[in-house]
């Protein structure tokens, strides 16, 4: 038998321990309370995703009236649907076609539509995404296996504090007879960032 | 030119869960929680997390995030850094002191 003192208590690892005593601390200051962290973080884990932003791009195909809305005012089209940011920042929607492909990035950190699309994936955040982006968009696009036309220009969009960007995928082929519930299930998260295009439904016999 | 589906750790698929530990999750609703109460603008969270990302461009995203949070609750002159560094010591030891699997709690102070 080999004696094991340190196992029969526990450990919190330098980095836990420093996110306990910020909490801890700010707590007693009356400066956040834990609840409210609580909710916040399962509110961003369960409730905001891209689900919302899916839903956002079902309707802006199906309704040209919201479509219209969301070109002209982004945020209020979105705020409609009861999707609204916490840090007031402006949205705004840009529409890929045959012609543009639309990029989104945050070349200074990680400015995200959170309210839309949730937190940002890890690759967003990282910095070779971030620099490479902005230098050789297309070059970004084949590494997510996008490989778009010559003739296609690709529009590389630096998001800021201020103003977030929702990239509106192009509508898939053979998805005439779906209604919006249906389609919102078709749009990915990476779709709505432009790193990915929807590839076109299965046809239904 | 830096091909990103080299990079270890990033993943470029869909659905990667949201925080993979969660002090991250706790860091992100502190900083989220400060700011609904006014504590500091966005503008400045954002300046304040630039800063440690320019600094340590390879480090762990949260990481970053927190001490980017230490940073500006020090400067704001909520919280000092020696204050903080004597608390997370508090929990060292509350740790050790704790059997393993019960919730850890800091002893009652006044």
């Amino acid at each position: 038998m080999h004696s094991h003192d340190d196992d029969d208590h526990s450990h919190l690892t330098d980095i836990e321990a420093r996110v306990r005593a910020l909490e801890s601390l700010l707590g007693e200051k009356g400066y956040i309370n834990s609840t409210a962290v609580d909710e916040i973080v399962q509110t961003y884990e369960k409730k905001i995703g891209p689900q919302n932003g899916a839903h956002v791009v079902a309707k802006a195909w199906t309704d040209k009236q919201f479509n219209d809305w969301l070109r002209k005012d982004a945020t209020a089209a979105i705020h409609s649907l009861g999707y609204t940011s916490r840090q007031g920042e402006h949205m705004e929607a840009v529409f890929n076609s045959p012609d543009t492909h639309h990029l989104v990035v945050c070349t200074l950190c990680s400015c995200y539509p959170w309210s839309v699309l949730g937190l940002p994936p890890t690759w967003y955040k990282s910095p070779p995404y971030r620099s490479k982006a902005v230098i050789d968009p297309r070059g970004v696009l084949a590494d997510f296996g996008v490989h778009l036309p010559e003739h296609t220009s690709i529009e590389v969009h630096d998001s800021t504090a201020e103003i977030r960007y929702l990239v509106i995928p192009e509508r898939p082929a053979n998805t005439d007879d779906l209604d919006e519930k249906a389609l919102s299930q078709l749009v990915t998260r990476n779709s709505m960032i432009g790193t990915a295009i929807l590839a076109p439904a299965e046809k239904t016999k | 030119m830096t091909d990103l589906s080299l990079l270890p750790g990033i993943s470029l698929h869909e659905n990667e869960p949201v925080f993979n530990e969660p002090w991250e999750a706790q860091a992100f609703g502190i900083v989220i929680a400060l700011h609904d109460n006014e504590v500091f603008s966005w503008d400045e969270w954002v300046s304040a997390l630039v800063k440690v990302l320019n600094e340590h461009p390879n480090e762990d995203y949260y990481k970053n995030w927190l001490s980017a949070l230490e940073n500006i609750v020090d400067s704001k002159k909520l919280i000092s850094f020696d204050t903080l560094s004597h608390r997370k010591a508090l929990w060292h030891e509350a740790a050790a002191q704790t059997p393993h699997g019960e919730p850890i709690q800091l002893p009652s102070h006044t």
